[in-house]
């Protein structure tokens, strides 16, 4: 009976702080994703346009390690009986990569472009199903440039 | 030190190549961090420490290789990947390499 309880209270205390947690993480990212949107990313290894001076070049990169609420760990695990689309690990995985994009994107807040982006995910929920974590890790990488002239189309912050 | 992961470096050219350089760490999470990141997974989120680990070893894995360049007396990296296993249940490896050039 006791252990009947604290699975309720786990899953009940999951639901309500991962909800608030998701809705927020979402928010978070929307806003940062439009302050960002100036900064071009492409997974082109050429630049966009034709620029004929660059000045700086830089490997840039951004990640991050995000785990799942415990309710939706249930969810995904029941899931996981009938078959179907797991959308609890679907917006975890979206969340962690866009997090890991705009992560490398506001380590390099002067570069004019970003070039050749490559995305790793990696689980490490890899325990014992008893005491197991259910986490992503993403590691988002490309190359920034920098153009050499003061160019006109890209005001520095 | 020129770093990058495409072809070549924007703007410069190649004129020597020294071959391939790699780096790696292997990395485990320490038990404290272990226990928060069990009571963390209860209500999810980001994991803060883990997330400040794969930086840590990434920088590591990162600088091992540039030392590697160094010494071949390479000014330069390219085609750069990042590639991450797990080997066993509390330790995970990232492993870098790319191509050692000189550019002009």
């Amino acid at each position: 009976m006791d252990s009947i309880t604290i699975f309720l209270i786990l899953l009940s205390l999951g639901f309500v702080f991962g909800k608030f947690a998701e809705s927020r993480h979402y928010r978070s990212i929307q806003a940062r994703e439009e302050l960002l949107i100036r900064l071009p990313t492409t997974s082109c290894k050429k630049p966009i346009g034709s620029h004929a001076s660059i000045g700086h070049v830089q490997l840039v990169c951004g990640h991050v390690v995000i785990s799942v609420d415990y309710f939706k760990q249930m969810l995904a695990g029941l899931r996981n009986f009938f078959g179907g689309t797991i959308q609890a690990y679907e917006t975890l995985l979206d969340r962690a990569r866009r997090e890991a994009v705009l992560r490398m994107k506001e380590s390099c807040p002067t570069a004019d472009e970003i070039l050749n982006l490559r995305i790793e995910t990696s689980s490490i929920s890899k325990g014992s199903s008893s005491d197991r974590v259910g986490s992503v890790e993403v590691l988002a990488y490309g190359t920034a440039i920098y153009y050499q002239s003061a160019s006109p189309q890209l005001p520095s912050p | 030190m020129f770093v990058s992961n495409i072809e070549n470096i924007p703007g410069k050219t190649i004129t020597t190549c020294y071959g391939v350089v790699s780096g790696s760490t292997v990395r485990a999470k320490h038990v404290g961090r272990d226990i928060f990141a069990s009571i963390k997974n209860i209500f999810g989120g980001e994991l803060k420490g883990y997330t400040e680990l794969l930086g840590e070893s990434r920088d590591e894995a990162m600088d091992r290789m540039k030392a590697q360049a160094q010494q071949l007396g390479a000014n330069a990296i390219v085609n750069v990947r990042f590639s991450t296993s797990s080997i066993a249940a509390g330790a995970a490896e990232i492993y870098v390499y790319g191509t050692a050039v000189t550019v002009e």
